[in-house]
């Protein structure tokens, strides 16, 4: 008999995740013009990636790559490099909740802990409903309100626990109120 | 003569982001006068108002613009905007505020290096300031200060911003380079250094924003007000930022060389703790360049410094030499952090440590290892299981990591190791009074929390010496 080999390395197409679609190619493709080499525009096109699918699927990583003549791993490789992007869909709002000096020694810990109560999560997990994801991150540079807390693009500032159910009920949340420049587009909803 | 505000004149002012506000006061007149003038006289100019780098290293940016090697036909000018060292806001203060000032020292470097392009490096969490910076830069273009023939001058300069995702190690100018080149963040090995070699392998100058917003102020107000302002090797003003429990945390431009005791407790600056309490330490350069003693410890006898003794530290003037007189690297971003009595040292060290664990990027072995085991052994004396041999292993690791022992890439593993070495030093008796106040058997204890199926073991749960009675020993007179 013949020894059927198994290919483990593969991901299977239907699990490569949603790909890119044209229009989102094209937004890629108009920062081509500022840099001498295609590779330089690898993070505004994930951050767009990122804003029109919600994470970086692998299909998309595949198409990044074609897009800008880079082989596919050298894209994985930037992409696991940095804290910001996600491999796996995320929820709908992105909750990160600074937890540097400043924003502990005023009460970060236990903004984290009513937040972990208020949504039943623990850090780095998403609500069964896909509404937030938890995270926390090193300094978000605005100490002089600490606690910060960054909900999607917004950053709430000076956070105690009890201020958590309004901020949460609010619809507009992680809503931008400065306008906004048409380069990157708010991360479209899912 | 109180000190008018330059780099924050225009925090607090309604539409302050507006190109017409920032032209109502003199805006874009240095820029101006600059591009009337060679860029040689420029580099003159910067090199003789001995403008050092506000953002971290200090490096005097004339010199630094001066190492372009000659002849060269692409030049990149990259600003550094990628702060993120705890807890350093100035940058963010003042694009937020006031874009243009920023855009201006952007075009007078620019022109001072011969730049083509500048690329604004931004951080990734910088949502709001991307589009405040923007929406200011597609003014400045439309009012002609970016792009072709800027004002007649026959200069050009090409102007984007560049959004980062999220990687302190991006703050390192080659580190920077490197991301912006569309790879990891891992800083580069020196030399060759930017200046000969840098972005896309050209000659590439990679300036703080705030250094770069010093520029216009220079041209405008002169050489002379330059030089009035700061002490003998530090000139300029500085943006200051404090926070903690203080009563106003937030950020205050002065001339370079007040003190820490003056941020924390003038009446322009903190304003005094919250609740009257007393400082137990201080960050005052970002955390990466040690601590401080607070006013908990009492006070020096008259003109003595010295780190090695238990004497309040506050009256470190914080300017460029004075710091290290109190054993701290650097002048840094001078921004202080402000730490309340109440507040367990070792907390502070895990926190201290976690951040570079988090942060560094894992090229060299011995700041990917290092951090990671500091913060390991911050935990371990956290959760009361210290031994008393921590604190010198904690010492012999910051002393064998960095770029001093001439062991890494880049600064990192420096400003990780020497917050934990201040803190040790200059906090040791407490650190030892916590040590010993541990329960006798608390390391055991926290080994058996890890690791509960190696401590599962009959003779470690005393059922072994039920055996004694009758098994092993015959019986009394038998």
């Amino acid at each position: 008999m013949s020894w059927r080999t198994v290919d483990r390395r593969t991901v299977a197409d239907d699990e490569l995740g949603p790909g890119l679609s044209d229009a989102v190619k094209d937004k890629i493709r108009t920062f081509f013009p500022r840099y001498p080499t295609r590779r330089a525009a690898l993070l505004p096109a994930l951050h767009v990636t990122q804003d029109a699918l919600g994470y970086v699927s692998l299909r998309a990583m595949r198409e990044i790559a074609e897009l800008l003549d880079l082989p596919p791993a050298a894209v994985l490789d930037v992409v696991s490099f940095y804290t910001h992007f996600w491999t796996r869909p995320k929820g709908r709002k992105v909750i990160v909740l600074c937890r540097s000096l400043t924003c502990e020694l005023l009460g970060g810990r236990a903004v984290l802990e009513a937040l972990q109560k208020r949504l039943g999560i623990g850090e780095h997990q998403t609500t069964p409903d896909g509404e937030y994801s938890l995270m926390t991150e090193e300094c978000l540079a605005a100490c002089e309100h600490a606690p910060c807390m960054l909900v999607g693009e917004r950053l709430h500032q000076r956070v105690r626990p009890e201020d958590l159910e309004r901020i949460l009920a609010d619809a507009e949340n992680d809503k931008l109120d400065v306008p906004r420049s048409d380069l990157f587009d708010a991360p479209a909803a899912h | 003569m109180p000190y008018e505000r330059f780099l924050m004149k225009h925090v607090g002012v309604p539409h302050s982001t507006a190109l017409e506000t920032y032209r109502a006061d003199g805006g874009y007149d240095g820029a101006a006068r600059a591009l009337r003038m060679k860029p040689e006289e420029l580099v003159d100019l910067v090199k003789k108002a001995n403008l050092r780098g506000r953002g971290g290293a200090g490096f005097p940016a004339g010199v630094k613009w001066s190492f372009l090697p000659v002849g060269r036909d692409v030049t990149y000018l990259c600003v550094n905007a990628d702060e993120s060292e705890p807890p350093t806001f100035c940058n963010r203060v003042l694009i937020e505020n006031d874009p243009h000032l920023l855009l201006e020292g952007i075009l007078i470097a620019g022109y001072a290096t011969q730049s083509t392009v500048a690329y604004v490096y931004m951080r990734g969490e910088f949502m709001e300031q991307f589009h405040i910076l923007q929406k200011a830069l597609d003014e400045a273009y439309a009012a002609g200060y970016f792009g072709r023939n800027i004002l007649g001058s026959g200069y050009s300069l090409e102007c984007y911003i560049h959004r980062g995702a999220g990687a302190y190690v991006c703050g390192e100018e080659t580190g920077l380079i490197e991301s912006l080149e569309g790879k990891r963040g891992w800083p580069r090995i020196k030399p060759p250094f930017p200046a000969v070699e840098g972005l896309f392998r050209k000659p590439t100058v990679v300036n703080n924003v705030e250094t770069l917003a010093c520029l216009p102020p220079i041209l405008t107000r002169g050489l002379d007000w330059w030089l009035s302002l700061g002490t003998a090797n530090s000139k300029g003003p500085k943006m200051y930022c404090v926070s903690g429990p203080v009563n106003r945390p937030g950020c205050y431009e002065a001339p370079l060389g007040i003190s820490v005791r003056e941020l924390i407790y003038g009446a322009d600056f903190g304003g005094g703790m919250r609740a009257g309490k007393k400082v137990k330490a201080v960050f005052p350069g970002g955390i990466s360049m040690g601590a401080l003693r607070g006013d908990l410890f009492p006070p020096a006898p008259e003109g003595v410094v010295d780190p090695a003794q238990d004497f309040d530290e506050l009256g470190c003037v914080l300017d460029f030499d004075d710091v290290h007189r109190y054993d701290l690297l650097g002048l840094g971003t001078a921004a202080a952090v402000v730490v309340p009595e109440d507040v367990d040292i070792r907390e502070l060290l895990v926190n201290v440590t976690r951040f570079f664990a988090h942060e560094s990027c894992g090229q060299c072995t011995q700041c990917r290892e290092g951090t990671g085991w500091m913060h390991q052994i911050a935990r371990r004396i956290r959760d009361g299981a210290g031994r008393a041999y921590d604190l010198d292993l904690l010492t012999e690791i910051t002393q064998n990591m960095g770029l001093m022992p001439e062991l890494s890439i880049c600064g990192l593993p420096d400003g990780a190791a020497w917050p934990v070495r201040t803190l040790v030093q200059k906090f040791r008796r407490e650190f030892e009074a916590r040590i010993m106040a541990q329960m006798p058997d608390a390391v055991l204890r926290k080994a058996q929390a890890v690791n509960p199926a190696a401590y599962d073991l009959p003779v470690l749960q005393g059922r072994a010496t039920s055996y004694a009675g009758g098994t092993f020993f015959v019986a009394d007179g038998t």
